[in-house]
């Protein structure tokens, strides 16, 4: 029984490991520029863990098969307890030091950091169960945000007030977040019921929208295509068909679109 | 006239007569144990079942399941199972699971059961609040079965109940009226179960130990018990309140988590100035240890039975894993915010949580190296019982290094709301704890029923489970790795569709492991009516229950008041004549 | 489950002049109530942190006037607990009292002293203050909560409203357990029963905590509100 168990838990462990090695079914492609920095620190973390993984269950799985039905003279741990663990501590403190120390510089570029001053600023409106995007238009100001102005049978998703309000007269509210290649963007994200979520695979960031803040967001796309932005907070039935565009363009193509919008 | 001096508190119990005395409003906290017992074991099947409709769903989203109309016509119309079902059954599945199995066997199932045996008592110190914190439970499980059958269903909005899905009342979900207040009352009524449990360990633990049970000769098991009792005290009280102020928002009309400017439905709310971050906080404050109030018990259970099978004591003996378990129990309430990491929180504070929930990774590194220790150059025995202590060691370990990714904010930001997540926190609870149940189940029923379980049973129960969960719960790490998030109840997104044969491999593994856990119920059964009687200590164990019959008489110990003389695990000690040494010994000089 | 007789042989090994460490001597209903009181201090700090966080995430929070009367009502709590230190005194001072009487008369079934008697019925007499005092503590937070209210400030008005009565409810329906504790310390007391002293004493603790707590709540209010 013992040899069966550590045969199978050898299997079990070579099987599980397959996968992520052969990269089955892994990310797909990074379009951020802060995008590679968590691909290297989920690498870093993967082969850290892959080793733990694959030793710890190798250990058990040799300890099981050497002393399963195992009779006669009982050996204790070389060394006892303290070596262990020691190891222990060490071995994990380490990784946590040197994982922690990578990785909140990586967080702190996409969070902490301020975002570029000359960033393109989009804002996003989340609701039970779509996305809404708006520019600033000619004028480069938003209009104001009027919750009770909000009406989705009129398109007006922001609570625009553009009779009383000049600077929202101009304000392009479109359902796919179209944006230009290698240029600094800055989300701020609305929530008018509840608290949703804005995540891009490919651009590696997600942000939770909740409703009475105002959250930035801010990265920088780094290739063209379109992508999908999915919602990842429960909000209600709708939840798993709440989606929307995303849209990256080449400069030129971006600003043709925009002249579009503006002229409409 | 009665001498009015305070007394050392022993109970002088008569026996209990007649039948609702003896087996339903009992005071006796072996009764209660298995009372809280059954009750998981009933709610274990019944999550069971959601989870199979659940991944039924995910698998075949058009499947009509027959029978299914006539629980829900308005969830399942025809049987095919609505988005909004999908959510009222997930947040069902989760909540009865993690409240009403993996904090009720474990804890109070087995601990109500074992603790004052493995103290010497006589009995909890406070029999009365036992009983009563069993009925308080059991109503609590009531209330929330009653959401299946209110109009508009169960809650949608997940175990979680974040706010403000659930804080705005019906208008923003079905379910989300009369389903989300039952669940409320429930959980408000958990609580207070809870904590007339906790309190009831407590005092056990500390006033009611036997002559020569020293806290350094309780077992591990009551040392975790002990631990958890500790960690929930807290945890529940903080729930409470919480819960109180999520139906004020609700019912009253207050906001505590509403802020201004909502737009439900077309409709503006009146709600002002509420912050719904403010539940994610107390919601995780109690949330997080409570995941260690799931798992505690486990470790203790497993130290406490491994040495039996083995054959000698764990590695590092008692001071290690006790302090691995309080270290884990007293960093558990520093660590909530890595849940919250992209919830709109400060992200300064994503670092500060970071950090305790990457160290809380050593006391349970360190527990399982200890473990693996043990077994090296033991005589390993191989029963049920054993192989679901290697198992949980096991799958601790695929559980736990799964957290080392999510406890990294930078990496988080990817996996947070991914199957990555639901991988991690089914291995470490629904599969580590439950061995946990299992290998306590095994090890214990002889004692606790008087019957031996069938072996060759559980070992197919065994082999069967620890190969079907990790066919259900490893491909759920590359659909979180591939970005598949969780919680939908269908996959219409573009890169979401080529994940679909995946989910319905983890559908399939998923109905064949639960199927597998029939083996074990019809083995629970057998047992009960036609199980070979069992001897007083089938497994040559050293701690107090086995030195009682089994099942134990109403008083434990039939009056004799036991006296301890050695620690709990002398397996392999030198100079005894067998290969292990009862606590109760008095002829055998230990070294400790 | 019945009784069974219990007989085993131990195998002879080499003997141990042990001497067992004895039980241990806790009472578990004083270990008791210092575990409920930790737990009904978490959750006021929960409650307390949340009101922390609500006061600074809406510019909504307004400040009211405090009904003059809730400072009457903590002095009457305070003194409550003073009339309570009373009773267990004279309580003590009586057993002490009766047990020298019976160690003279031993077969004497009642108070052997004139004495012993009076201390007795005193302790019972402050008992029985305290928990009028309690009593009309309550019914003084009832009248605070008819003050705000005639203000036009209700449980939905403001989160700083909305505070008060969930503060002051939980507090009121924890004092009025309190209560229900002293009553059956009382009970036992009146009753001669065993253990009945200790009985005062855990209710005691408790009483004490819900006063403390609620002068911090009372400062937190004033503070905050």
């Amino acid at each position: 029984m013992g040899k069966f168990f550590a045969i199978l838990l050898i299997i079990i462990t070579l099987v599980s490991v397959y996968p992520i090695v052969t990269h089955m079914w892994w990310m797909p492609e990074v379009v951020s520029a802060h995008g590679p920095a968590v691909d290297h620190q989920l690498d870093e973390t993967m082969i850290g863990s892959g080793v733990l993984f694959i030793t710890s269950q190798f250990v058990l799985a040799g300890f099981i098969w050497a002393f399963g039905n195992h009779k006669g003279k009982i050996k204790n741990w070389p060394g006892g307890h303290k070596p262990v663990v020691a190891f222990g501590i060490i071995l994990v403190g380490l990784e946590i030091l040197s994982l922690s120390f990578v990785g909140s510089k990586v967080w702190a570029s996409m969070y902490i950091t301020k975002p570029d001053p000359n960033a393109l600023h989009v804002d996003v409106q989340a609701e039970q169960f779509a996305f809404f995007f708006r520019y600033a238009g000619p004028d480069g100001v938003f209009g104001s945000i009027h919750p009770d102005k909000i009406n989705d049978g009129s398109g007006n998703y922001f609570g625009l007030d553009p009779e009383n309000d000049v600077a929202a007269r101009d304000d392009i509210v479109v359902g796919t977040l179209t944006i230009p290649v290698d240029t600094p963007i800055l989300l701020t994200l609305h929530s008018k019921d509840m608290i949703h979520n804005f995540y891009v695979p490919e651009l590696r960031i997600q942000q939770d929208i909740v409703p009475g803040i105002d959250i930035p967001l801010h990265f920088t796309a780094t290739k063209t295509g379109k992508w999908e932005i999915v919602c990842t907070q429960l909000c209600g039935l709708g939840h798993y068909s709440m989606k929307a565009y995303l849209q990256v363009m080449s400069k030129p193509e971006y600003d043709d679109w925009l002249k579009q919008q503006s002229g409409d | 006239m009665h001498d009015m001096s305070a007394e050392p508190a022993v109970h002088h119990l008569s026996p209990p007569q007649g039948f609702i005395r003896k087996h339903v409003f009992s005071l006796d906290h072996k009764v209660i144990g298995l009372q809280y017992y059954g009750l998981a074991l009933a709610a274990v099947f019944i999550g069971m079942v959601l989870s199979w409709l659940m991944r039924l769903h995910l698998g075949w989203a058009s499947l009509a399941i027959p029978g299914l109309q006539h629980l829900s016509p308005n969830g399942a119309p025809g049987g095919v199972i609505t988005p909004e079902y999908y959510l009222s059954l997930m947040t069902m599945h989760g909540t009865i699971m993690v409240f009403f199995v993996l904090t009720n066997a474990p804890f109070a199932g087995f601990g109500n059961y074992f603790l004052p045996i493995q103290v010497g008592a006589e009995d909890m110190a406070f029999p009365r609040f036992n009983m009563m914190s069993f009925w308080v439970t059991f109503v609590a499980f009531l209330v929330l079965i009653a959401a299946f059958f209110v109009h508009d269903g169960p809650p949608i909005s997940g175990w979680t109940t974040y706010a403000t899905l659930s804080s705005v009342g019906g208008i923003s979900g079905p379910g989300e009226a009369m389903g989300q207040n039952l669940w409320a009352v429930s959980i408000a009524l958990f609580c207070v179960g809870q904590l007339l449990g906790s309190l009831n360990f407590i005092a056990t633990t500390l006033d009611l130990r036997t002559k020569g049970m020293t806290l350094g000769r309780m077992p591990l098991s009551t040392w975790a018990w002990f631990i958890t009792a500790c960690i929930g005290l807290l945890a529940f009280a903080d729930l409470l309140p919480a819960t109180i102020l999520l139906i004020l928002d609700r019912t009253a009309g207050t906001s505590f988590f509403n802020p201004a400017g909502m737009v439900v439905s077309d409709t503006l709310l009146p709600h002002s100035g509420g912050s719904p971050l403010l539940w994610q906080h107390l919601f995780w404050f109690f949330g997080h240890p409570e995941v260690y109030i799931a798992i505690i018990p486990g470790f203790g259970i497993v130290s406490h039975i491994l040495p039996a099978f083995t054959r000698k004591p764990l590695l590092g003996g008692m001071r290690v894993m006790i302090g691995c378990l309080i270290a884990a129990g007293f960093l558990s309430y520093m660590v909530w915010g890595h849940h919250m990491f992209v919830s709109g929180m400060n992200p300064f504070s994503a670092i500060l949580f970071s950090v305790p929930t990457l160290i809380i990774t050593i006391p349970f590194t360190v527990a399982t190296l200890m473990f693996l220790g043990s077994i090296y150059g033991a005589n390993l025995r191989f029963t049920s019982a054993s192989l679901f202590c290697l198992g949980f060691v096991s799958v601790f370990i695929s559980g736990g290094i799964s957290g080392f990714f999510l406890a990294q904010p930078s990496i988080d930001t990817y996996l947070h709301a991914t199957y990555f997540v639901v991988a991690h926190f089914h291995f470490v609870m629904a599969v580590a704890a439950i061995f946990g149940i299992f290998a306590a189940t095994y090890f214990w029923m002889p004692k606790m029923i008087g019957r031996m379980m069938n072996e060759t049973l559980g070992k197919l129960h065994f082999w069967l489970t620890f190969i079907g969960v990790y066919c259900i719960f490893m491909p759920m790490h590359y659909l979180g790795i591939a970005g598949n998030v969780r919680r939908y109840a269908s996959f219409t997104d573009d890169y979401l569709v080529p994940l679909i044969p995946v989910h319905k491999f983890i559908t399939i593994a998923a109905l064949l492991t639960g199927a597998a856990q029939f083996i074990f119920l019809y083995n629970l059964i057998h047992t009960r009516w036609w199980g070979p009687l069992a001897p007083e200590n089938p497994w040559e164990a050293t701690s107090l229950e086995w030195s009682t019959t089994s099942p134990p008489p109403f008083d434990n110990f039939g009056g004799r008041h036991l006296v301890v003389h050695q620690g709990p695990y002398e397996y392999n000690a030198e100079g005894a004549a067998q290969d292990y040494v009862m606590q109760t010994d008095p002829n055998f000089v230990a070294h400790s | 489950m019945s009784v069974t007789t219990y007989t085993r042989t131990e195998p002879a090994l080499r003997p141990r002049p042990a001497t067992p460490i004895a039980a241990t001597k806790g009472i578990p209903s004083q270990t008791g109530v210092w575990v409920a009181v930790s737990a009904i201090a978490m959750s006021f700090a929960a409650l307390t942190s949340a009101l922390v966080v609500r006061q600074g995430s809406g510019a909504d929070w307004q400040r009211f006037a405090l009904p003059r009367i809730l400072y009457l009502d903590t002095a009457i709590l305070i003194a409550s607990s003073y009339t309570l230190e009373l009773a267990r005194k004279r309580f003590t001072a009586y057993v002490t009292a009766f047990r020298a009487a019976r160690s003279t008369q031993p077969a004497a079934t009642e108070p052997a002293s004139v004495e012993a008697a009076a201390l007795r019925a005193s302790g019972l007499y402050w008992l029985n203050i305290t928990l009028t005092l309690g009593l009309f503590f309550v019914a003084g937070q009832v009248l605070a909560w008819q003050r705000l209210a005639s203000q036009g400030l209700f449980l939905a008005t403001s989160p700083s409203s909305s505070f008060f009565y969930v503060l002051t409810a939980l507090h009121g329906l924890h004092l009025l357990g309190g209560v229900l504790g002293l009553i059956y310390a009382s009970y036992r007391l009146r009753h001669n029963a065993r253990n009945a002293q200790t009985s005062l004493g855990t209710a005691a603790v408790y009483w004490h905590f819900v006063d403390l707590l609620w002068v911090y709540l009372l400062m937190v209010i004033a503070i905050r509100m």
